[in-house]
């Protein structure tokens, strides 16, 4: 009975929720542009290609976990464990850049990265535990274990073999934002033009739809931590590079800023829905406020209040949206 | 009578969902210290009427008294306050607290809000009303279905209901179970209370029961004294004259030398099936006859490999299907359409054209790689086959009909032509023009060579879109019939008398 609730009820508001949905589907990329216009007028030296491209460049690591973040929200799923994951990347990269090879240590990272999150996924299936609380615990084992492998030391890495990653350009533009671009166009491609993604929103927007479709809903599930993991390697190594110092302590409260961004962007927290350009939105939204504050010399404060208040509103804004839908 | 004695009215109540209207010109009076049994087929209303009166649903017209008193609008939480309590189905207790403090949730024995001790002597007396034996302490996520009923009704009582509805209460109780549970419905009755008793057991019924209601596709049949009513004329009044709708001829049965492609024998399940025995064979139209917890979806799900069976075999075109699971199934050709399209069915987070080809995606990829343009030719071929409105690729399935969403997931399935096709509750809350296409659609599938297996609680839908039945009670297959030589009245009344029949063993229905 309860699933005609919902028939054909033509919409009278139809001004209202279309305005709402617009506001819900575009918002983060009003708000970008609004910032860019905005922060044009009040400075010279913000809408330059060097700033532009150096906002991009600093945002990498964080846009490129972001992006494999949305198809493990997407699929229903949470990972608290990136910042500790991209910490046991750096570590490693960097031990193996000095004792072992810098290239090999460029693809450490990543293979590391994926092979911890193979192990969140391993756990949130075989046990049948939330993602949320599996995540929690095995970031405090990974963050643990990078410690141990440097004993709590920093290992700086000055090779240039291994810091091309992270410092180099080609033509102007940094290779670590080619990285990204590559990096996000794969995640598109994975999401929307593979039956691998297709089994993404599956699982993430009828767990039990899917599962009665033949998909197997537990190995997708894996894959979607693999990739999460995977990019918080890879964006590890990109910042051992950068900085050319690898820490253990790298990457705290990196995976709330991922999960931040890809809120922002408007990738529903229930799963089923969203989209890899959303996050890289929120990433840029983020780094674009962050721009702001420094261009315009306004107290640092205020920047994580502001940020703050931006990601409350946008997704209240996405629930009333759908809400009324 | 005077009014004092009527402890609900209602008068000339309607209930709409949408455009389906589930409940028309309903009047009843429900007296005072009486027991009153609502009776009719799935879908007749029982339900709703009392979900009306417990405060979950709201009239849409007319008027419902309670005590004497004209409600309007009220929640199950001034129900309650109104001496109403409604007891359901899907009980709605916190697993993780302890039976007291459940019977109790609410009215904690307190001072200034810090709860103090006397709990326990109130449930002692509460004990010696219901006398149902349970321990205090256990916690309510331990307990039997059959023991956390028990623990929703002293919550009733304790809350001095004077009205308490009980929606299916003996569908999960053993026979001496259910027994007690009369007894206890008699020691309220006799302290003044009104129970609503809705059921599917009329042998429950006629046995406990003082008045009884008998209801049909949304309106009152008639009301009376259970006195001079006997199972049959309850039958023959749920069941009324045949509806007007036409059937669609069936293809000819497949000739009894064809092997059947699908054999159960013998087969267990945890989840209640006991010792199943049956085949279907290509382009044979096989109906599951039964009441809600026969085990009916049950057979369904073990033939898709989503539950396990824990004895006999299953044969699929002769080979041992002992470890299937879903993903195996479906690469086999099997399909399952389930009960409720939209938890298990759809996915409504997506248009249509992803919930199309959720089930074939390899066909339409190629090393995982989705082929877009064959992907919308398909949806739109199933969109013009089944006749899908609106007509769009990317339309918005949440916002479908019901009718729009069955044929949606019904696409899913026909899109790649399946071997054997399980379709349960196929056309339940869809409008007559949808039905009429999926009777249609069933049909065409078994003179393509499938094999389909139909589980409907319409007995009528199953007998005459059927070759051959399966009668069910409680887990088990008792008889088989041809559907050419059956009528809804007679596989009804074997299937009530199969249940009277049948007292010692224990139910082991999952509702």
């Amino acid at each position: 009975m309860t699933d005609t609730y919902l028939t054909d009820k033509p919409d009278p508001k139809i001004t209202r929720a279309s305005v709402g949905q617009f506001a819900q589907q575009y918002g983060v990329l009003i708000i970008i542009v609004a910032l860019l216009i905005g922060l044009s007028f009040a400075s010279d030296s913000f809408f330059t290609a060097r700033n532009l491209l150096n906002i991009l460049n600093q945002s990498a690591p964080l846009a490129i976990i972001a992006c494999a973040l949305t198809l493990v929200i997407i699929g229903g799923g949470f990972d608290l464990s990136t910042g500790a994951i991209f910490g046991v990347a750096s570590v490693s990269a960097g031990y193996i850049a000095i004792n072992v090879d810098p290239y090999l240590a460029i693809l450490a990272g990543p293979v590391i990265g994926l092979g911890l999150g193979a192990i969140n996924g391993l756990i949130i299936t075989g046990f049948g535990v939330h993602s949320f609380l599996v995540t929690l615990a095995t970031s405090l084992v990974y963050r643990g274990v990078a410690i141990l492998i440097t004993g709590g030391a920093l290992i700086p890495v000055r090779i240039a073999e291994f810091s091309w990653l992270g410092r180099e350009r080609i033509g102007m533009v940094n290779v670590a934002v080619i990285v990204l671009v590559l990096f996000m166009l794969l995640m598109m491609f994975l999401l929307n033009r593979t039956t691998f993604g297709r089994k993404v929103f599956a699982v993430g927007g009828n767990e039990e739809a899917a599962l009665l479709s033949g998909i197997r809903t537990n190995l997708i599930k894996i894959m979607t931590f693999c990739l999460s993991g995977g990019a918080a390697g890879l964006a590890g190594v990109i910042a051992v590079s950068r900085i050319s110092m690898a820490e253990p302590q790298a990457g705290m409260g990196l995976e709330l800023e991922a999960i931040a961004a890809v809120i922002l962007g408007g990738t529903s927290i229930m799963g089923g829905s969203g989209a890899v350009w959303r996050s890289v939105s929120g990433v840029l939204l983020i780094a674009l406020i962050g721009n702001g504050f420094n261009i315009l010399n306004v107290n640092p404060f205020f920047k994580d209040l502001t940020t703050g208040v931006i990601i409350v509103v946008a997704v209240a804004l996405a629930a009333s949206a759908s809400r009324s839908r | 009578m005077t009014d004092t004695e009527i402890a609900v009215r209602m008068r000339g109540v309607a209930k709409s969902f949408g455009k389906t209207r589930i409940l028309n010109d309903i009047s009843i009076d429900f007296l005072q210290g009486s027991v009153h049994a609502l009776v009719g087929e799935n879908g007749a209303g029982k339900s709703s009427v009392g979900k009306i009166i417990g405060g979950y649903y709201a009239a849409d017209e007319g008027t419902v008294e309670i005590n004497g008193e004209t409600v309007s609008r009220f929640s199950p939480r001034d129900a309650l306050q109104r001496g109403v309590a409604m007891i359901h189905q899907e009980l709605q207790l916190v697993p993780e607290l302890t039976v007291l403090q459940n019977v109790f949730l609410g009215l904690e024995s307190q001072y200034a809000g810090v709860l103090v001790q006397g709990d326990l002597a109130r449930f002692r007396a509460l004990e010696e009303t219901c006398q149902f034996g349970l321990d205090p302490h256990a916690k309510v996520a331990r307990l039997r279905i059959a023991e956390r009923q028990k623990v929703e009704i002293m919550r009733a009582v304790a809350r001095e209901a004077r009205i308490i509805i009980m929606d299916e209460p003996t569908s999960s109780l053993t026979e001496d179970e259910a027994e007690r549970l009369h007894a206890l419905i008699a020691r309220l009755k006799a302290r003044g209370k009104t129970i609503i008793y809705v059921s599917h057991f009329l042998d429950h019924i006629i046995a406990n029961c003082d008045r009884v209601t008998v209801m049909r596709d949304g309106r009152v049949i008639h009301t009376d004294s259970m006195a001079g009513e006997t199972k049959q004329s309850l039958v023959d009044s749920m069941l009324g004259q045949a509806s007007e709708i036409s059937w669609p001829a069936l293809p000819a049965a497949p000739a009894a030398a064809v092997p059947p492609l699908v054999e159960l024998k013998e087969v267990c399940s945890d989840t209640g099936l006991d010792g199943v025995s049956l085949t279907i064979r290509p382009g044979e139209i096989v109906g599951l006859i039964g009441l809600v917890g026969s085990g009916r979806s049950e057979i369904g799900r073990v033939l898709f490999g989503a539950d396990r069976i824990t004895s006999g075999s299953y044969l699929l075109d002769g080979q041992d299907q002992d470890r299937l699971t879903i993903n195996k199934a479906v690469q086999q050709g099997l399909a399952l359409v389930p009960e409720d399209r939209r938890k298990q069915g759809l996915v409504l987070t997506q248009t249509t054209r992803p919930n199309v080809s959720l089930a074939s995606l390899d066909k339409i990829s190629r090393y995982g790689v989705l082929n877009p343009r064959r992907e919308r030719a398909r949806v739109e071929r199933m969109i013009d086959h089944f006749g899908i409105v609106p007509r769009r690729v990317d339309g918005d399935v949440a916002f479908y009909s019901g009718g729009n969403q069955q044929k949606v997931l019904l696409s899913k399935w026909a899109v790649e032509t399946p071997r054997l096709l399980i379709l349960d509750e196929p056309s339940r809350g869809v409008d007559i023009g949808a039905r009429q296409r999926i009777h249609e659609f069933i049909v065409e599938m078994a003179e393509a060579g499938t094999a389909i297996l139909l589980i409907s609680s319409e007995i009528e839908e199953v007998i005459n879109l059927s070759h051959r039945g399966y009668l069910m009670s409680g887990g088990r297959i008792f008889a088989e019939a041809s559907c050419a030589d059956l009528n809804v009245d007679e596989a009804l009344n074997r299937i009530f008398h199969e249940q009277g029949a049948d007292p010692s063993s224990p139910e082991r229905i999952i509702a």
